[in-house]
């Protein structure tokens, strides 16, 4: 361990696969074979369509899976370095609780006014968060009230506004402070642009950057690649619960561009670029083909595509070595 | 030949909920026959409700609805049935929109039942399952086993099943990524190609609607909900 010399990734996950087995015998898996590092500092987006499996894929990683969910795999947090890592599909819920929620992993959620407990003002919420995980009382804890507001750009005269008296944005940084009290290395933020308008989700990248910037590791979950493309260093598309291609951001958005013809197709359809949808839609999670899954809508696939492809330098995909410039 | 009535006019429109301060305040907006006009503005700015009033789905404090010339006696239950029926809305949230309850086919279908047109049911729902590319499988199963874009699919078939003169998309595809955005807004507008209907869609994304709408109108930033910090 002492003789690596670049920083250990802060989070390194391997193989992680995530199946669901529902009443009636259906086996759906949602998150297939998923590796990636991330470390310090360093932002990551993880894009791709609705029901790809990406906000599973969070909840992995913070146990927050429901009880019929089984979870292969590893994905080692390290709280700091010299000290065990946590295998976090593999923790109990004790240590998830106690050591990992709040104080290794923070969560900015999908939905920000769900999040919040509608019958408690923002002042409640972030003491009672300060308190669990700081133990602060008393006078201090007024003050640590406030500053756990500033750090997140919520407003002080706001703080004693229940949260169905805030706006998106606001309820969003609500939402950013309770996840930054905890002073945690590595943020999970699950959609956190969608709905809000363009002011705001400049504001919103801003402040998650910010975060990134000040040492923090980010993993952006979205399916807005304007956001992905302001915010993220590295970019993992996923389709059909497997990556397909990760890559460092600006590559991808800019030139050579993507190389996966799915994560191309998906740039197309913007309406900055051509708005021509990817023909056809993507396979249920309960009936993925052996070989891979984009092939029946892929333009490039041919007989190899029947077997599943690896990810190899950053594309899973049996026809990279041919030119990029799809 | 005098120009055909516009499609949609919104004249001096107040509206709100309970008895709040009203969401939108003396806005007019006109939708000529066949155009698409996107309405942009920022989240909290009164655009959904305006285009409930518009979709007679809200009843405003004050101004009028004209649809193709005709002016809207009443709103919600009490619009009548002819002029409901020349409106078709799609949502953001297809998981608030839709019943739970139905299959996606007796979610497109229900409009036609309740209007009683059962004869031409079976193709007009698999002409409009194909145009949306909902499968047949899809067909029978319920929302919940479906994602957020085959559900959205479903409810702009819904949309279209009446062959609205209107279509109105609030944010229809807000919650959707790129390639399902772009296939949503083909299929609008390879209906609208055919039946020569027009649009109002409302929304935020500006790059969207600038390459989908014929013109487009700021909605006018006014009175934010909560003053912005």
């Amino acid at each position: 361990m002492t003789t690596t010399t670049a920083p250990a990734p802060l989070l390194s996950v391997r193989g992680l696969a995530v199946r669901f087995l529902m009443p009636g015998g259906a086996d759906i898996a949602a998150v297939n074979d998923v590796s990636f590092d991330l470390s310090a500092g360093e932002c990551l987006a993880l894009v791709g369509e609705s029901g790809c499996g990406k906000s599973v894929l969070a909840g992995a990683l913070l146990g927050l899976l429901p009880g019929n969910a089984r979870t292969r795999g590893s994905a080692l947090l390290s709280s700091e370095p010299g000290v065990v890592p946590i295998d976090l599909p593999a923790a109990d819920e004790r240590t998830l609780a106690r050591t990992v929620r709040g104080r290794l992993l923070g969560l900015v959620p999908q939905s920000p006014a769900g999040h919040l407990t509608p019958v408690r003002t923002v002042r409640s919420q972030l003491r009672e968060t300060i308190r669990a995980l700081h133990g602060t009382r008393g006078r201090d804890l007024a003050a640590a009230t406030e500053a756990a507001a500033e750090r997140a750009a919520f407003p002080a005269d706001h703080l004693d506004r229940y949260p169905h008296q805030l706006s998106g944005g606001l309820a969003q940084r609500a939402a950013t402070a309770l996840a930054l009290v905890g002073d945690a290395p590595l943020l999970i933020a699950d959609e956190p642009t969608t709905g809000l308008d363009r002011d705001l989700v400049a504001r919103t990248v801003g402040e998650l950057r910010r975060h990134t910037d000040e040492g923090r590791a980010l993993l952006v979950i979205t399916h807005d690649l304007a956001a992905a493309e302001r915010i993220a260093d590295r970019v993992a598309v996923m389709y059909a619960g497997r990556i397909v291609e990760l890559t460092d951001a600006a590559p991808f958005f800019g030139t050579p561009g993507p190389r996966h013809p799915y994560a191309a197709g998906l740039l197309r359809a913007l309406p900055e670029r051509d708005f021509t949808p990817i023909p056809g839609q993507p396979p249920g999670l309960d009936a993925l083909p052996a070989g891979c899954a984009f092939a029946p809508r892929c333009p490039r696939a041919t007989a190899v595509c029947a077997e599943p492809p690896d990810l190899i330098d950053g594309t899973a995909c049996h026809h990279v070595p041919e030119p990029a410039d799809v | 030949m005098s120009e055909p009535a516009p499609a949609l006019e919104l004249t001096g429109i107040t509206a709100g909920y309970e008895r709040r301060p009203p969401v939108v305040r003396d806005i007019s907006l006109r939708v000529a026959a066949g155009e698409a006009l996107g309405l942009l503005g920022p989240s909290g700015c009164g655009k959904s409700t305006l285009a409930r009033v518009a979709a007679l789905l809200h009843r405003p404090r004050a101004g009028t609805v004209h649809l193709a010339g005709r002016r809207a006696t009443g709103f919600r239950h009490r619009a009548p049935r002819a002029q409901r029926t020349r409106v078709g809305v799609v949502f953001q949230q297809p998981r608030q929109a839709a019943d739970p309850r139905l299959t996606l086919h007796d979610l497109i279908a229900e409009p036609l039942r309740a209007t009683g047109d059962t004869t031409a049911l079976p193709a007009r729902v698999a002409a409009l399952a194909d145009a949306t590319g909902l499968g047949t499988e899809l067909l029978y199963r319920r929302p919940h086993q479906v994602s957020d874009g085959q559900l959205q699919r479903a409810c702009l078939a819904r949309a279209l099943v009446l062959r609205p003169a209107l279509l109105i998309c609030d944010e229809m595809t807000a919650m959707l990524d790129a390639s399902t955005t772009a296939a949503l807004v083909a299929v609008v507008e390879d209906y609208r190609r055919d039946t020569g209907a027009a649009l109002l869609t409302v929304g935020h994304d500006r790059a969207l609607l600038h390459r989908w709408c014929d013109r487009l109108q700021e909605f006018p930033r006014e009175r934010p909900l909560t003053p912005a910090p």
